[in-house]
């Protein structure tokens, strides 16, 4: 049997897609009213209960553990989490991180990740390619940096063997193989696997996992450096844009193409 | 005046058109220096001198290729330390963002990615929020970084020409990066690239698994082929052409979806298209919504029609 790893897997909580999004307040944050686990960090929880279960599960010792930073709600990324599968959550929240940019988040998720790895060591955090709220991808990449540990982002595959990693990353001229020793920093790609639902026994078994709380206090960080006033960058103005409208439809009577043409002409793009 | 870095990886032997567009843009808020990963060739480096470049600045080493991101983060880093820039710009590509993220880190910059414009003070406008918001914003830090998509600055040379130096740049020792140990290269297409192409002709679901029409319209319009997530995770193209939330985000002045229903991570990548044309054969389909005109029709009888059609008025 290979060693066992302890593994956290960064989850964002994030304003759901499917809804409209609005920025308010001072600095323009998102509004998370209807918010949930933001569906491309399941790829980094699945990647992560995958390589916990080629080693024996949790039986055999493997951690994954679901890190989130934000406010209260973002509690409810971290039972999903659990409910998938993950075998413990912490949640660093605290009121001096509101308005966090990416420098600010990466602070404080490295310094909760030094946090955990103060017992036995961590040998993988694994993230989502980007949030779905922020879009930025930088948090992994700024992670890596601060924790000075090899960064492999955007994997569209991941294999774990021996203290090193192997992975797939796609880029739009090149596909590259990666190796890397490990501790190591992954982002994972939605091409990587497909992630499980949350099924009734696993519900049931989050009930009982714990759910570790930590405050900026806990992991050793100055509220000066992180939130609206920590942050590097700011949001000086939002504007709204309109959102589109329809405009004309058509049903096809069998010269839809040549009316497809007549358009494109009067809009002068052909 | 501003003193203004530009990162240019691996230009071979001409400049691609989105790094015109960065030295433009970077002339247009101040003084313009160039940091260069890979080997100068004396085409780009005319190239420079002519968009008023007065400083290349080139890495000690030569092997930053041979790993993941960060020796160039470190490279760009030290090059903007060095030339005491203010504000340094990068291409909007995923590396381009992650090599910008890990160099702010070092020079204590705030980065601002998916820029459209600059202004003389350093302020970066860009949309949000799959582009339903406009934003300011500005890095309170002594350099900004900012990531600047494609097609948003028209290339245009210095009035003057700059006299060309170059520089040697000491790069920092990074003890942990992960080592690319294999790279295929993949085959281009011939066709406009996806991200910055005019006009682009996206397919899904609907054409069960036969592009040729997507494709034949594509050519005669000269404009790149898209695709979602269901028609590349199918296999029928590849997922390079991918456009939405985990793919590629287009603002082409068109974008024409054949056989896409307009799911929300699908709106992600093209819903700042300027003008949006469907063919969709389901009239509730979602991309009707957002489209300026839709065609509710079977799409292997309106797009063989349209190229045709094309084809005839273009002679
Ligand atoms: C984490 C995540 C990330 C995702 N990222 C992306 C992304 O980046 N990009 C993306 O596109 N999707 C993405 N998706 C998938 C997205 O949710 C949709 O499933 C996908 O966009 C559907 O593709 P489609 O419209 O081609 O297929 P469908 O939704 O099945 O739609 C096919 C459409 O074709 C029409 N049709 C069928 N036959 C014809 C015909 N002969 N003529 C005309 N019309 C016809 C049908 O009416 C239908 O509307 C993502 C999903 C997840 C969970
Ligand atoms: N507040 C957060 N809490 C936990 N993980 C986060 C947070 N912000 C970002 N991440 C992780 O970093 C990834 C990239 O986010 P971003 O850089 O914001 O696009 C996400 O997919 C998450 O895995």
């Amino acid at each position: 049997m290979e060693d066992s790893l302890k593994i956290i897997v960064l989850v964002k909580h994030v304003p759901d897609a499917q809804f409209d999004r609005h920025l308010t307040g001072e600095g323009y944050t998102t509004d998370r009213d209807e918010s949930i686990l933001s569906e491309l960090d399941e790829y980094a929880l699945e990647a992560a209960l995958q390589l916990a279960e080629a080693r024996g599960g949790a039986k055999a010792g493997n951690q994954v553990i679901a890190l989130s930073m934000g406010p209260s709600g973002a509690v409810n990324a971290i039972k999903k989490a659990l409910q998938i599968g993950a075998t413990e959550g912490v949640h660093l929240t605290d009121d001096a991180l509101a308005g966090s940019d990416a420098a600010a988040t990466s602070l404080a998720l490295a310094a909760a990740i030094r946090h955990l790895g103060s017992g036995a060591p961590v040998d993988l955090v694994l993230t989502g390619m980007a949030s779905t709220d922020g879009e930025t991808s930088l948090v992994p990449a700024q992670l890596a940096e601060r924790l000075d540990l090899p960064q492999v982002t955007f994997a569209s595959s991941l294999e774990v063997d021996g203290g090193r990693l192997t992975a797939r990353r796609d880029a739009d001229t090149s596909s590259e193989t990666v190796e890397a020793p490990l501790p190591a920093v992954v982002s994972v790609t939605d091409q990587i696997n497909e992630p499980r639902y949350p099924n009734f026994k696993g519900i049931i078994a989050a009930k009982r996992k714990s759910i570790t709380t930590l405050s900026l206090a806990d992991i050793g960080v100055d509220p000066a450096q992180v939130g609206h006033a920590g942050s590097w960058t700011s949001v000086l103005s939002a504007e709204e844009r309109p959102p589109r409208t329809a405009g004309t439809i058509i049903t096809d009577e069998g010269d839809a193409g040549i009316k497809l043409v007549d358009f494109l002409a009067a809009q002068k793009l052909l | 005046m501003a003193k203004v870095l530009v990162f240019i990886d691996n230009p071979g032997t001409s400049l691609k058109k989105s790094s015109l567009e960065l030295l433009t843009l970077g002339r247009s808020i101040g003084e313009t220096a160039v940091a260069l990963n890979g080997k100068l060739h004396d085409d780009v480096a005319a190239a420079f001198a002519e968009y008023g470049v007065g400083t290349v600045l080139l890495p000690s080493a030569e092997d930053l290729d041979d790993f993941l991101v960060a020796p160039k983060a470190a490279y760009l880093a030290a090059a903007a330390g060095q030339a005491g820039a203010d504000i340094v710009l990068l291409d909007n590509s995923p590396e381009g963002k992650e090599i910008a993220a890990r160099a702010g880190i070092r020079l204590n910059a705030g980065v601002i990615t998916d820029v459209v414009a600059v202004d003389a003070d350093g302020t970066a406008h860009k949309s949000v929020l799959a582009g339903s918001y406009n934003t300011a914003c500005k890095a309170g830090t002594a350099v900004s970084v900012l990531t600047v998509k494609a097609n948003n600055v028209l290339p245009e040379p210095a009035a003057a020409p700059a006299a060309l130096e170059t520089v040697t740049v000491e790069v920092p020792a990074v003890s942990a990066a992960a080592r690319i140990t294999a790279r295929e290269q993949k085959v281009a297409s011939g066709r406009p690239d996806l991200t910055d192409a005019r006009i682009v002709v996206a397919g899904g679901r609907g054409l069960d698994g036969d592009f040729g029409p997507v494709e034949e319209l594509a050519d005669a319009l000269g404009a790149a082929v898209g695709a979602s997530r269901a028609a590349t995770d199918a296999g029928w193209i590849s997922h390079d052409a991918q456009v939405g939330q985990t793919g590629k985000t287009v603002s082409p002045q068109l974008y024409i979806s054949a056989g896409i229903s307009g799911a929300i991570q699908q709106k992600a990548g093209m819903q700042t298209a300027k003008v949006i044309v469907a063919v969709n054969k389901d009239a509730e389909s979602p991309v009707f919504e957002i489209a300026d005109f839709g065609i509710v029709g079977d799409l292997f009888d309106v797009l063989p029609q349209a190229t045709a059609e094309i084809k005839k008025r273009k002679g």
